[in-house]
């Protein structure tokens, strides 16, 4: 794995400054292969891990479970494109197994999401069936476990 | 009245105290202090190897180990030093301890009688001088040099041996400067030692951390294994100082002896850690790379900032630390920690206290995340600005 993207999956603060140390590479070098994966699209955005359950945001996380008739010529992919320009779809993956995509939606009360599982999401042609979770609470996300913050407790020991 | 004059030992209450505890004291005791003091991984050991601990809890194997460790521990460290670092051992020569420490401690205690002397390289870890004083042996020491990368001088070392030189203690990867010694550097001190009595211990705990090339144990020059005691442990390269884990790898005729003072002081290593201690050495090599490439963008990261800020200092090639050369700001190393202390809130260790010759030197840990590294080094820039 190219050393930057590893870096920068781990955290995306690092300055440039702090991966051309890290890297032995130029700043510039840095800067231009950061664009060059910019451009490309192999590096999409640089955002934070937050647990909203430690703010008075109110929100509701869950995940559907959805079925699509197979049909001729027709792909997953147009019901996906579909379902992608939900903002309120977080995530949406195409499964093996039981059912076909999982789509992975926030909304700020169990409303909204039966709202958009009633009014967006069911009513598409092609969706045969779909089974919604909610989400009770986020143990770890994104490799990132979640709870309170670690201290640093490690003694002076010499 | 009791007169505790006459209790206590007066080796023991000539043991000079750690000169830096104060200093650490005083740091724990305030808030906001962005330190890089801790000689110990920011990793929390690897949940394989935790979960190998709770199982064996689970288990029920809350009982003593035979004297020497379980024997499948002291096969597989065995192995694991053949496959890491070539060194012929078999697992009735690996003897299983409380740390890096306690092997230390055995094996001076093993060989060390009153009046011997014990060559002691430094600066180095804290404890080889006290062990040797309660050894009643006599501590020599030998200052090692910037010019020399803070390797053993074998000009110098040739010097230092008489017809009283038991041991010479040689600490590589070296806590604190990061110096490392190649298989042509051990050869010259091989060379001193092969046609005597004197016997190496050899403090390999950093062996993992070196950056750039594999590090070499002298045990494995010809001739060097029968004069070799190897002290090691698992808190460095694997996360567990907590688990107070190490070993020693010696020729069976020391072993024998360093076993009998085991098994009269300390009975057995803690059981649970000892199976923790299983599933580190079989299957930890890839958590060790994982760790070590961490601390060598960290270590980088570290030089090039130094460099930027106009300090000298000599490239670390093992360990987790870094020792800039800070006598050019005028201040002696502990009125340099001292201060930077109280007026920036950022803690370094003095290279005092590693040695007489740590005066003009600083260790810098980089057991820390680029972060905390940062905002320490922010602060010292901010200091050496103000001198
Ligand atoms: C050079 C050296 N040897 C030995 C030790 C002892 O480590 P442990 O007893 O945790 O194995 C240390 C710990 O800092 C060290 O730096």
């Amino acid at each position: 794995m190219d050393k930057l993207l590893q870096l920068l999956d781990e955290n995306a603060t690092y300055t440039t400054k702090q991966l051309s140390a890290m890297l032995d590479m130029t700043e510039d070098d840095i800067k231009s292969a950061i664009a060059k994966y910019e451009r490309e699209g192999v590096i999409l955005a640089y955002k934070t891990i937050i647990d909203w359950d430690k703010t008075d945001r109110e929100f509701v996380n869950a995940i559907i479970e959805v079925k699509i008739t197979p049909k001729h010529d027709f792909g997953f992919d147009k019901v996906a494109e579909k379902l992608s320009n939900y903002p309120e779809v977080r995530s949406l993956y195409l499964m093996s197994g039981v059912y076909d995509l999982a789509v992975i939606i926030e909304g700020r009360t169990i409303r909204d999401i039966a709202y958009f599982v009633t009014h967006k999401l069911s009513i598409l042609e092609d969706v045969q069936s779909c089974s919604t979770h909610f989400v009770l609470r986020t143990y770890k996300d994104k490799g990132i476990t979640y709870g309170p913050a670690v201290k640093d407790e490690r003694g002076n020991c010499l | 009245m009791i007169d505790y004059e006459k209790v206590l030992s007066p080796v023991a209450t000539g043991l000079k105290p750690s000169g830096i505890r104060k200093f650490f004291d005083l740091l724990d005791s305030m808030h906001d202090v962005v330190g890089l003091t801790v000689g110990q991984p920011d990793f929390v050991t690897p949940w394989h190897i935790r979960e190998a601990a709770i199982e064996s809890l689970q288990a029920g194997k809350t009982y003593y180990t035979s004297n020497a460790g379980i024997p499948q521990l002291r096969e597989e460290i065995a192995k694991y030093l053949d496959r890491r670092f070539d060194l012929k051992y078999s697992g009735d020569e690996v003897l299983v301890t409380v740390g890096g420490s306690e092997a230390i401690d055995l094996a001076i205690r093993a060989c060390v009688t009153p009046g011997d002397e014990v060559i002691i390289p430094t600066p180095c870890f804290v404890c080889y001088e006290p062990i040797v004083r309660l050894a009643g042996g006599i501590p020599v020491i030998l200052e090692t040099r910037y010019e020399d990368k803070f390797k053993v001088n074998p000009e110098m070392l040739k010097k230092a041996i008489t017809q009283k030189t038991k041991m010479i203690v040689l600490a590589y990867p070296n806590n604190p400067t990061g110096a490392i010694m190649t298989k042509e550097e051990l050869e010259d001190i091989a060379a001193l030692v092969r046609d005597t009595n004197i016997v190496i211990l050899s403090d390999e705990i950093y062996a993992e951390l070196t950056f750039g090339r594999r590090h070499v144990s002298i045990a494995t020059l010809p001739d060097m294994r029968e004069r070799t005691i190897i002290a090691s442990g698992f808190s460095k390269a694997y996360a567990m100082t907590g688990w107070r884990m190490g070993y020693i790898a010696a020729p069976c005729e020391i072993f024998a002896q360093i076993l009998k003072i085991h098994q009269y002081c300390i009975m057995c290593a803690p059981t649970t850690s000892q199976f923790a201690a299983i599933e580190a050495v079989k299957n930890g090599d890839e958590d060790i790379e994982r760790m070590k490439e961490e601390y060598d963008r960290r270590r980088r990261y570290l030089l090039k900032n130094f460099a930027d800020m106009g300090i000298e200092c000599f490239e670390p090639e093992g360990a987790f630390y870094a020792y800039p050369n800070i006598g050019k700001f005028g201040l002696s190393s502990e009125e340099f920690c001292q201060r930077l202390l109280n007026e920036k809130r950022c803690a370094i260790v003095p290279g005092t206290a590693f040695g007489d010759d740590g005066e003009g030197f600083a260790r810098i840990s980089y057991a820390y995340s680029i972060k905390h590294i940062d905002q320490a080094l922010e602060r010292i820039e901010a200091f050496i600005k103000t001198l």
